[in-house]
């Protein structure tokens, strides 16, 4: 198939996966599952990288702005801008898309060639809608949410190896954060959240809808899923940059 | 009924499906028998749509389901109940949940009719006590039991059952195949039935269609297939040398 083909079925998938519900109720009770398993299950894993992100982030910053005539604020300044911009909305992205993506593409995978799709087509449901708006919904509900506390953890991360390794005080680095700080950048970085977690989501539901084979074809359409999510993640990161910071 | 009239599909340009035309009969139990690669399941999907036909109309108690929107289709869908080769149960649901989806995805029983319902059902496939289990507890058998429960949980016009008797032993599987039979009588169904296995034909055959190299060779019921003088059809029915040998036996 060639690129203009996926995209095009991509398109008539997404399509579908939004028609009108058969039952409401139904798929709210699958969007609430979806928000735990794919929004609440990924808190952890985003708390322990932001915060060591935060830290490494810091120290790195401390150790290439080693000059008298730099004031030490600037490290917490530096600190919070990375993350803010890129680290909480694209890198969590991108671990969400490993994580998140892959459990997509294998469950659904699996569901397409052990026949539970076609048994949900044969009773009348529209299979696309069922399995993969409420995961649509759901990461792109909890996507906001992940990126502030990767925000906040990002920060006391950097604060806090700061401060232990010496590299600045708690003044110092408090007075960084602070410094020139332009709200938008959150807005910016939330908006971007939104748009990946669809992207993670759609993506990934297609490879696993349209798997054909067996377990060796789930795990092939698992790995596509990721490596998919993860370049248009990329490719998106790039445009919404020059759109929404030009 | 379900009548099929002269439905072609092929796939990349190879033909699986050549012109076959055949009528399905209500309250009564039919079979679709072949070799593997005969093209038996491929026009199983197509007769539930689940493949699109090159060429030819499927009818629906008269009712072109070819021409039908997909509005319609899903409509019609619901009437349907189907049984899958692998039972393709849902594995994130229970027993009673995997039995439940229809009633909760299209009626507004409350919850008490639905246990009822879901109950029956359990106890009419002789699973009455196994409701909490999930797919992964259950033997292949009984996962068989529990897609028949699923499928006439709504009372289906239609029952469609791919290779029912898969992987099972030869006593479950005439336990499955009764059921079906049971059932079809019971609720007045049209139903279809893809096999290979000669058994379930003698078995519960009322209608019974060959098909070969994706032709219809032939049809009738299992009591005039052991009769039968076509040479693909005996060729396919008696491929057991013991089975041959009885043939011999009884012509003498």
């Amino acid at each position: 198939m060639t690129l203009l083909e996926h995209i095009g079925r991509y398109s008539l998938l997404v399509k579908r996966a939004f028609a009108r519900p058969e039952k409401h109720k139904m798929y709210y009770i699958r969007l609430i599952r979806e928000m735990e398993a794919l929004g609440i299950n990924s808190v952890g894993i985003v708390i322990i990288i932001s915060f060591f992100m935060g830290a490494v982030i810091t120290i790195q910053t401390a150790y290439n702005t080693e000059n008298p005539l730099l004031p030490a604020y600037l490290i917490g300044l530096a600190a919070r801008d990375s993350i803010l911009l890129e680290f909480s909305s694209t890198i969590v992205a991108l671990i969400l898309a490993g994580k998140v993506g892959s459990r997509i593409a294998s469950e659904i995978g699996t569901m397409r060639v052990t026949e539970q799709i076609d048994a949900l087509e044969i009773m009348g449901v529209n299979s696309a809608g069922y399995l993969i708006l409420p995961k649509i919904l759901a990461l792109v509900m909890l996507a906001p949410f992940l990126s502030l506390i990767s925000m906040v953890v990002g920060i006391t991360g950097g604060w806090i190896a700061g401060v232990s390794a010496g590299v600045i005080t708690t003044n110092e680095y408090v007075t960084g954060i602070q410094f020139a700080f332009i709200p938008y950048y959150i807005t910016y970085s939330l908006i971007k959240s939104v748009i990946f977690a669809f992207i993670i989501t759609s993506v990934s539901s297609y490879h696993g809808y349209f798997t054909a084979g067996g377990a060796l074809e789930v795990g092939k359409a698992s790995t596509l899923a990721v490596v998919h999510s993860s370049i248009v993640i990329l490719l998106f990161n790039l445009i919404l940059t020059q759109l929404l910071l030009s | 009924m379900i009548e099929v009239r002269n439905i072609s599909k092929s796939f990349d340009g190879d033909p699986v499906l050549r012109d076959i035309s055949i009528s399905f009969e209500q309250g009564k139990t039919n079979l679709i028998i072949g070799k593997s690669g005969s093209g038996k399941t491929v026009l199983l999907k197509c007769i539930i749509g689940l493949h699109e036909v090159d060429n030819g109309e499927i009818f629906y108690s008269g009712e072109s389901f070819t021409a039908m929107n997909v509005k319609a289709k899903k409509e019609i869908r619901q009437k349907f109940g189907m049984l899958f080769q692998g039972a393709a149960l849902f594995d994130s649901l229970s027993v009673e949940e995997n039995v439940r989806f229809k009633l909760d995805m299209f009626t507004r029983m409350n919850r008490l009719e639905k246990k009822k319902r879901v109950d029956f059902c359990l106890e009419r496939v002789n699973l009455g006590n196994k409701n909490s289990l999930y797919p992964a507890e259950l033997s292949g058998g009984m996962k068989k039991r529990v897609a028949i429960a699923r499928a006439i949980v709504l009372n289906p016009r239609y029952l469609f059952c791919d290779e029912p008797n898969s992987g099972l032993d030869p006593q479950t599987a005439i336990l499955i195949d009764q059921l079906i039979k049971d059932i079809t009588e019971e609720f007045n169904m049209t139903t279809i039935v893809n096999t290979h296995d000669i058994n379930s034909v003698m078995e519960i055959g009322e209608k019974v269609v060959f098909i070969d190299n994706g032709q219809k060779w032939w049809e009738g019921t299992n009591m005039e297939i052991l009769k039968t003088e076509n040479q693909e059809l005996n060729d396919f029915l008696f491929a057991n040398k013991m089975v041959r040998r009885l043939k011999e036996i009884d012509d003498i």
